[in-house]
């Protein structure tokens, strides 16, 4: 078979490959990865996507492309026309595809040797190894997808529970495009009513105090910045779970209950005060959440530099959690009012006593739970007292919401540049569109649309390839 | 600096030679400040014009400035053009729009008197040493190998020039409606020039169709003013020219009165008529300036219109007897608009000079241009002013500055004059034009700088003297002025920022602030909206020394600077990427990661920055970073 045309650029990438065979057009614009798990398996997915992508099919299979998103038997040949294996073919036409580029899909039998000769035949033909995120990138890059789009589908792909995977596919959806493209559309309004006073002062028809209008919508607005930052933690701990420690002074029994609630010897449990001296983790799954369990040092005044340590960090624990179960036994030596006040809503006691006839300050907390028999019983009411926790409070709810900290971060810049908007709206309309502007430009970064060479680099590192 | 000296000759007299370095066809907006820069870079220069009595005429509103064209205005003088001078000459109403709201927002703006601008750029322009004006059409343009090198005249004249300017209004395809009327023309009385237009049409540049309109021009003594409300000048009129103190022109005052019901129902009556609304014309006209056919169709709920009477000129002079009667251009057959003219109050009795009428017109796409103005597919020829798409005499004459200083600066092979949407609204402009074309007839409005606190009126000097100063663009005695001005300011910051006292010893002297113990300089007190330099003396009796020039300077320095300031960090990153120049022989089909689509724009677009391969139509975000990557990559020196 003949060789198709003489284009010579080389990529740095492939020098080694390219040296001796000739490459195809727009090659050097086209990647390719195996987008499936590496290592023997049923099937093995690869994907390609650039200007050469026709050419590659056309180039393996010895034949024409097949019908754009018809799947079709082919035999793939290497660059001396020796037979690789038989595979489907798939030929996506741009901008209808994923990247919004020429796209071809090879699925070949799912064989470490099929999926060298695949390789070495496609860079022989000068297209480039993709890299991490890169399919995404170019999709992003040809407005197939916005910022949080692609970040939904990071999340999906990393999905490792069910409410993990609903909050990623809504806002792969454009869940949160939606949310932010409201924001956008008042505050243009306000922003045209602000521009309308200042730029037509002589005009019967516009009132010189047109932008005062703006206020209200403006205030809802900033309004409803506020939920969806308020609503943030559920969006986060969804993404990357929930924490809880288990507090309370020494041997009181947090290292049993931590063993008890996930049914495992995590931690080394003894009659004697102190056993535990760092945080020892436990990972599990409630409610459809990832859960991080902290068993902790107790809490006591001790000389002991190491125990005292532990104790720090013990509380330091608690404080970074979303839930704290803060253990009791006897409810006088081991019961600290300080730290019972410091409890907060998501939090629960948990009293381990046989005689539980103490007071306790327990006005914050969502629960007390006494298991006053030591039969165990007490251990299932708090795991059925976590999961409604954590599925009232932390799981996925109707709105989507804001999922990191880059996005609470966007629109944290925003309302606070309307809040000045708003108070400049009286005797410096100028002010205000200017702050209205900012505004903009934080909403603009959300959606990706600013600044954006350094959110690219920190989001699409964290893709796997090919995907 | 030496130049030839002219004697004051007569303007028809000053032909001397058949060969410059600079030929300006035009003597409108555009063509007087194209002709006035490239002459004071020191070009040797000619201005064509059909009637040299005509030059500086103002074929529209008599009016100058206003928000955004007044900043334009400040501009053109901080380089050393004429339109500010000119109407400090001839400005017979003065006002500060916005005088409430921030320095950034005001916009000055007056009316001049028709004869009293004329004269007065003529007489600017006769002194203008190195420019030559000669009476005459141009027919034709000289091109040798795709490159300007000369136009020919009606008579058939060769002039040669390196460099040419065209600054023709809208001469090409020009047609007047009035009524069912139409009459082929590029302005009232003016016969438009067939052969030059031909010439654009053959280099195959895109063309656009556009339209605008002209009320029709009354006899003041017609009009029964006391009947009207009227609007006053200001008390203390604020000049354009940075080297003006005052106004010496006697002002007037302009009426107003309003359309009303009667005034509609004739409009309605006798819509199919009119030849914006009968369909006869398919350029589009600006939205913001509609006819009163379009206001009557379209806000059919409004009950009236309002009307700015304005005269032309002061009593005495040769249009003191007519008025322009803002608000209701018309292109109604002569008789409707003698009707509905005269349901309007103040005006039963109205005597009509000339009736109005909507003009279509052709304009080359901006997007055909460089950022100095000059054809991309024709090198040598610039285009300013109408013909690019714009309205407005501040718009043409602030593109007839940068085409008159590039086309002086290349014909000396010197770098080029160009702003950045950072610095100037000019740049605002021409950035805008260029990388985005227009749809409307475009008109410079404060909402279109997104660095607008920086770019005001008031500082246009600080922003450009110092560029045109470097091109030798600027006057002895206007730099001389400058300098003392910003030696002034400067003295003043210093010495607001030098006074500092504690909230205890302010309270003793009669201000209340925060008791927070934090000591402020009087620059930070004046920060705070409700305090000014005078509430500031007794405090500190130092202030006392300040001209009111300088406390409103401090003033508006200190009620900006925290919002300047981050703003100066916008204009760094826009510098550092937007700035970034694309290379001219860049390959945009060799960029990965870019949609057919888009390579097709880029490479229509043919932008020279990533900024203005930003603002293309339908380059996204991404594909902007793709470009931005492979120009790092590729063009790293760059």
């Amino acid at each position: 078979m003949t060789r198709l045309n003489n284009n010579s650029t080389v990529s740095t990438k492939n020098d080694e490959a390219k040296a001796k065979t000739p490459t195809l057009k727009g090659a050097e614009d086209t990647i390719f990865s195996l987008s499936s798990a590496p290592g023997q398996a049923g099937v093995s997915v690869y994907r390609i996507s650039g200007p050469a992508s026709a050419e590659t099919i056309r180039q393996l299979s010895q034949k024409k492309c097949p019908k754009a998103r018809f799947a079709a038997l082919r035999r793939l040949y290497n660059v001396d026309s020796k037979p690789i294996d038989e595979a489907l073919v798939l030929w996506f036409p741009g901008p209808a595809s994923f990247t919004g580029e020429d796209s071809a899909e090879f699925h070949t039998h799912g064989s470490p040797a099929v999926t060298q000769a695949l390789s070495h035949t496609l860079l022989s033909l000068g297209l480039l190894q993709a890299e991490p995120g890169e399919f995404t990138r170019r999709a992003v890059q040809n407005g197939k997808l916005d910022l949080t789009e692609a970040e939904g589908l990071a999340d999906l792909i990393d999905a490792q529970t069910e409410g993990q995977r609903v909050q990623a596919l809504r806002q792969m959806g454009g869940g949160l495009k939606e949310l932010y493209e409201n924001w956008r559309e008042t505050i243009l309004d306000a922003l045209a009513q602000i521009e309308g006073e200042i730029d037509f002062p002589d005009e019967a028809d516009i009132p010189d105090n047109l932008s005062h209008g703006a206020y209200t919508p403006l205030t809802e607005v900033m309004q409803d910045m506020q939920k969806a930052r308020g609503d943030m933690g559920r969006g986060a701990a969804i993404r990357s779970g929930l924490d809880i420690a288990i507090i309370g002074a020494p041997n009181v029994g947090k290292s049993t209950l931590i063993n008890a609630l996930t049914r495992r010897e995590i931690a080394i449990t003894s009659p004697e005060a102190g056993t535990t001296r760092d945080i020892v983790e436990a990972q599990m799954v409630i409610s459809g959440l990832p859960v991080t369990l902290s068993d902790t040092a107790g809490l006591r005044v001790t000389e002991n530099k190491i125990e005292a340590e532990g104790v720090r960090r013990a509380k330091k624990r608690a404080q970074d959690s979303e839930i704290t179960i803060y253990v009791i036994r006897s409810g006088v030596s081991d019961y600290d009012g300080e730290i019972a006040k410091s409890l907060s809503v998501h939090d629960i006691i948990y009293v381990n006593a046989e005689n539980a006839d103490f007071e306790l300050d327990k006005e914050t907390v969502t629960a007390v739970i006494i298991d006053d028999l030591l039969s165990g019983e007490g251990e299932k009411r708090l795991y059925e007292q976590l999961e409604k926790t954590i599925s009232e409070n932390f799981s996925v709810g109707q709105d989507v919401g804001l999922t990191r900290e880059r996005h609470a971060d966007c629109v944290r810049r925003a309302e606070s540049a309307i809040e000045r908007a708003r108070s400049h709206l009286a005797f410096s309309p100028e002010l205000a569109g200017d702050d209205l502007r900012t505004a903009l430009r934080a909403i603009a970064e959300l959606a990706g649309e600013a600044d954006i060479e350094a959110v690219f680099d920190r989001i699409f590192s964290r893709f796997c390839v090919g995907k | 600096m030496f130049h030839v000296k002219h004697g004051p000759k007569e303007l028809s007299e000053r032909v001397m030679t058949l060969s410059w370095d600079v030929i300006i066809i035009g003597g409108g907006h555009a063509g007087c400040e194209a002709a006035a820069a490239s002459a004071r870079l020191g070009s040797k220069t000619l201005l064509l014009t059909h009637k040299i009595e005509t030059i500086g005429e103002m074929s529209c509103n008599p009016a100058i400035g206003g928000l955004g064209k007044g900043h334009l205005v400040r501009e053109v003088d901080a380089l050393g053009g004429l339109m500010g001078l000119v109407a400090d000459d001839s400005g017979i109403q003065f006002r500060l729009l916005n005088r409430s709201k921030g320095p950034a927002v005001q916009g000055p703006r007056t009316q001049s008197d028709r004869f009293l601008y004329r004269q007065s750029m003529q007489s600017r322009l006769n002194t203008v040493d190195n420019l030559e004006i000669m009476a005459g059409a141009a027919e034709d343009l000289v091109v040798e190998g795709g490159q300007v090198v000369g136009v020919v005249t009606e008579a058939g004249q060769i002039l040669s020039a390196p460099r040419v300017v065209l600054t023709t209004g809208t001469f090409l395809k020009g047609m007047i409606h009035i009524g069912e009327t139409r009459i082929p023309a590029g302005r009232a009385d003016e016969k438009p020039s067939i052969g030059l237009s031909d010439r654009l049409y053959d280099s195959g540049l895109l063309m656009g169709r556009l339209k605008t309109g002209t009320p029709a021009r009354l006899r003041k003594s017609s009009i029964d003013w006391d009947a009207l409300d009227m609007q006053a000048a200001d008390d203390e009129p604020v000049p354009f020219s940075f080297m003006n103190t005052e106004i010496t022109v006697p002002q007037i005052a302009c009426g107003i009165t309003h359309t009303n019901a009667e005034t509609h129902g004739v409009i309605q009556d006798n819509i199919t008529l009119s030849a914006i609304n009968n369909g006869s014309i398919s350029g589009r006209g600006p939205r913001y300036c509609p006819s009163i056919e379009d206001k009557v169709v379209r806000f059919a709920d409004r009950g009236r219109h309002q009307i700015f009477l304005e005269p032309e000129g002061l009593p005495d002079n040769p249009d003191g007897d007519i008025v322009y009667p803002n608000g209701i251009s018309s292109s109604l057959p002569d008789d409707v608009q003698d009707k509905f003219l005269r349901t309007i109050r103040g005006l039963e009795e109205v005597v009509v000079e000339r009736f109005g009428y909507a003009i279509e017109y052709d304009y080359v796409d901006p997007r055909e241009l460089k950022s100095t103005l000059e054809v991309k597919k024709l090198n040598g020829l610039y285009l300013a002013g109408q013909i690019n798409g714009t309205t407005g005499y501040e718009e043409a004459a602030a593109q007839g500055l940068i085409a008159g200083a590039n086309a002086a600066l290349a014909a000396q092979s010197r770098g080029p004059l160009i702003l950045d949407r950072s610095q100037a609204y000019i740049g605002v402009m021409i950035d805008d034009l260029i990388s985005k074309g227009v749809t409307e007839p475009y008109r410079m409005f404060t909402s279109r700088a997104e660095y607008r606190l920086a770019l005001r009126a008031d500082n246009a000097d600080t922003r450009l003297t110092p560029i045109g100063e470097n091109l030798g663009l600027i006057s002895e005695s206007r730099k001389e002025a400058f300098h003392v001005k910003h030696e002034a300011f400067s003295y003043a910051k210093d010495l607001a920022g030098s006074l500092k006292a504690s909230p205890n010893t302010l309270k003793s002297k009669g201000l209340t602030v925060n008791q927070d113990g934090v000591t402020r300089s009087a620059l930070d007190l004046l920060a705070y909206p409700d305090i000014s330099v005078e509430a500031l003396k007794p405090v500190w009796s130092e202030l006392g020394v300040l001209s009111s020039q300088q406390s409103d300077y401090l003033k508006t320095y200190a009620t900006y600077a925290g919002y300047l300031e981050r703003q100066e960090k916008d204009i760094e990153s826009f510098r550092r990427d937007a700035g970034l120049r694309i290379p001219a022989d860049i390959d945009f089909a060799k960029i990965g990661g870019l949609s057919n689509e888009v390579r097709q724009k880029l490479n229509e677009g043919r932008p020279e920055t990533l900024g203005q391969a930003q603002r293309l139509e339908g380059v996204t975000p991404g594909a902007l970073m793709a470009v931005l990557a492979y120009l790092k990559k590729h063009y790293r020196a760059a």
